[in-house]
């Protein structure tokens, strides 16, 4: 994965709880072998009609949130299905950076696995980033290494991440390379459960 | 000695590193995998030249994809593709898999505790987030992305922070012709959709001892829909004899030794949880759900809420936007809400005893004509059972379509699709916004309210029916 620290992106306000993934992504588009893309159909029911026209007044068809590449979306975001192609949607269309209060566990772990950087801040918070980003060209930069997100109007508030996901995130590290690097443990690990050497 | 919960338990068994600052590394005892979110994972396993490292511990099977009417002929050339792309992924990489010919082929989360692979105290992944199923075995069973698929595979590991616990307490006596549905759905409808977010929960109390094993399946099915990746029941007898002479569970001698392991695993007498939520089964009736997500739902007496009902300014906003997709007015009852479409299938309610309390309701009924009703086992052994015991001859008569085994109208991504508009009665999971079709409208129940929706066109509170009520 591509690894990320300091970010700076236009924002898209997306302003509902409990957005579940089978709307990020819906089920038709899950039959595709690859990881690449699947920005086209981010959203899709919310982005265009039955006739696969544009729906005009989405959020995300508008014109100025066009180039935004920061999505900050109610909470629970990403509740529902597994499906790694929900971050691979947001990814593959642009956003590198999520911002919400809460999200669903395996969403959030799917997000970092994919270098997505899926920031919790407070109701609060994102209620503030929600409200402002309805101005035209409105951005916020975020910055992993100080774990902050600020605007240029004042803005500033610090987020918690795991110490682990955020070296991952930094660096950009295949995990399982990584974890191959403890094959030891695991190795110890199956002889002394299942009396037997796999590697 | 500590008292333990059963979740602390299997996690202490499982650890194979922990260092200060890190995710504990878990190993993994059983990794089911299916057609949908696994072609990627092998793909980068052959990118990096590495193997599966237990293929003995991996099991396949198709279930997402598959038909459930003329299960040989998949027209969609994508849907193809991907079920070829699985049988070549399990021959190259020395996977058993149940194929679309397969005698045991059928719902990942209806195979693995029907063949005996699903068993107390294991650590059970699937890149599915209903793998919460599994945990009604007193198994650490959760979901995963097709990253953590991967991640698996090669290293048969889980980097995972330990969760904290969160007890759903059952008191008392569930009420007559309430099922194990509607105490899943009552809870997600009191607690909300993400009480369980970073929490592993237990379900506890007297109403989870009473139920049964596939009954215990469907309320940890729906874990997930909770917030919570995983929802355990700590074994008890109820757990050992369902699994006694299983094919992949242990036998003779050696299963009474298992048995003893796993009965020891139940959660210590005084053991504490982070947190604990009670309900009481005596105050549950039969749910129906009129939202877009699982909480929106109520028991058959109440009616659509109003927008104006809730307090935050969001939940207002999301209850007025479900009522838009739903097409309902607040205050419509739910006994007044037709429907065109029950569905009795998925991986929450597929199994033999769901098909039974359906059919309890459908003999010597007719489906409305205006409804069509389709039935789909969760698996081929299923199916076998069913006829066997000519519970497809009663749907049949009823006027329901019986079907082949797989996920079918739970998601939709084979051809049972709920049309544009239409509404569904079904036992499924989700109600999302186009789960079963682009437009479709999906309320979701137990079996037997699903059988009753069906031949009175409309829902109906199951009790109220003569043969049942006899």
């Amino acid at each position: 994965m591509q690894p990320i620290n300091e970010f700076s992106g236009i924002v898209c306000p997306l302003n509902r709880p409990n957005i579940d993934t089978d709307q990020i992504i819906p089920k038709q588009f899950l039959k595709r072998i690859e990881r690449q893309g699947f920005g086209q159909f981010v959203f899709y029911h919310w982005r265009f009609d039955d006739d696969g026209n544009k729906r005009e007044d989405f959020v995300m068809n508008k014109t100025q949130y066009k180039n935004a590449e920061v999505l900050v979306a109610g909470e629970n975001f990403g509740c529902g299905s597994s499906r790694e192609h929900a971050p691979w949607a947001l990814l593959d269309y642009g956003f590198r950076v999520i911002i919400a209060s809460s999200y669903a566990d395996i969403f959030y772990n799917n997000s970092v696995k994919n270098g997505i950087l899926a920031v919790k801040l407070t109701e609060e918070e994102v209620a503030t980033i929600m409200e402002r980003s309805k101005e035209e060209g409105y951005s916020i930069h975020v910055n992993l290494e100080e774990q902050s997100v600020k605007d240029d109007k004042g803005f500033t508030a610090n987020f918690d991440i795991d110490p682990y996901w955020k070296k991952m995130l930094l660096n950009g590290w295949d995990e399982i390379s990584v974890t191959l690097t403890d094959e030891d443990h695991i190795r110890k690990y199956e002889e002394k459960m299942y009396g037997k050497q796999y590697s | 000695m500590t008292k333990k919960t059963v979740i602390e338990k299997i996690w202490e068994n499982h650890v194979v590193n922990r260092e200060e600052g890190k995710p504990d590394l878990l190993y993994i005892d059983l990794h089911l995998v299916h057609e949908v979110t696994s072609p990627q994972a092998f793909e980068g396993l052959r990118m990096n030249g590495r193997r599966v490292r237990r293929p003995d511990l991996t099991y396949a099977t198709m279930d997402h994809n598959v038909p459930t009417i003329n299960r040989h002929i998949i027209n969609d050339p994508v849907s193809k593709t991907q079920i070829q792309t699985l049988e070549q992924n399990c021959r190259e990489f020395g996977i058993e898999l149940a194929d679309i010919d397969h005698p045991d082929q059928g719902i990942v989360h209806v195979i693995g505790p029907q063949l005996g692979l699903t068993q107390p105290g294991k650590t059970i992944v699937c890149g599915d987030s209903h793998t919460s199923t599994h945990g009604a075995f007193g198994a650490l069973s959760f979901g995963i992305g097709t990253s953590e698929v991967e991640h698996v595979l090669a290293t048969q590991t889980l980097w995972q922070q330990r969760p904290k616990t969160l007890q759903i307490k059952v008191n008392g006596k569930l009420g007559f012709g309430v099922t194990a549905k509607d105490i899943i759905l009552a809870i997600i409808a009191k607690f909300g959709v993400n009480a369980g977010t970073g929490y592993v929960m237990e379900y506890t109390g007297e109403a989870i001892r009473n139920l049964s094993m596939e009954e215990r399946m469907t309320i940890c099915n729906m874990s997930i829909e909770a917030g919570a990746r995983a929802g355990l029941v700590s074994p008890d007898e109820t757990t050992v004899e369902f699994l006694r002479g299983r094919r992949y569970a242990p036998q003779g001698e050696e299963f009474e030794e298992a048995a003893a392991r796993w009965l020891a695993l139940a959660t210590d007498e005084g053991a504490e949880y982070d947190k604990t939520l009670e309900i009481d089964a005596a105050e549950i009736e039969p749910q129906v759900t009129w939202g877009t997500n699982p909480s929106m739902g109520s028991g058959i007496s109440g009616s659509v809420p109003s927008p104006d009902q809730f307090n935050r300014e969001a939940d207002k906003e999301s209850v007025r936007l479900a009522l838009e997709y739903m097409g309902l007015e607040a205050g419509t009852k739910l006994s007044d809400i037709p429907v065109d479409f029950v569905f009795i299938g998925s991986c929450t309610n597929s199994r033999i005893s769901d098909l039974r309390a359906a059919a309890e309701v459908a003999k010597g009924r007719k489906v409305k004509d205006h409804v069509t009703a389709i039935v789909v086992p969760g698996s081929q052994t299923v199916k076998q059972q069913a006829e066997a015991e000519g519970l497809d001859k009663v749907f049949i008569e009823a006027g329901f379509q019986w079907r082949e085994s797989g996920c079918s109208m739970c998601l939709a991504m084979n051809d049972d699709i709920v049309p544009p508009g239409k509404r569904c009665a079904s036992t499924s999971n989700r109600n999302f916004e186009g789960r079963q079709g682009n437009g479709a409208r999906t309320h979701l129940v137990s079996p037997s309210m699903a059988a009753a929706a069906a031949v009175t066109g409309q829902f109906t509170d199951v009790r109220e029916l003569s043969s049942v009520n006899q």
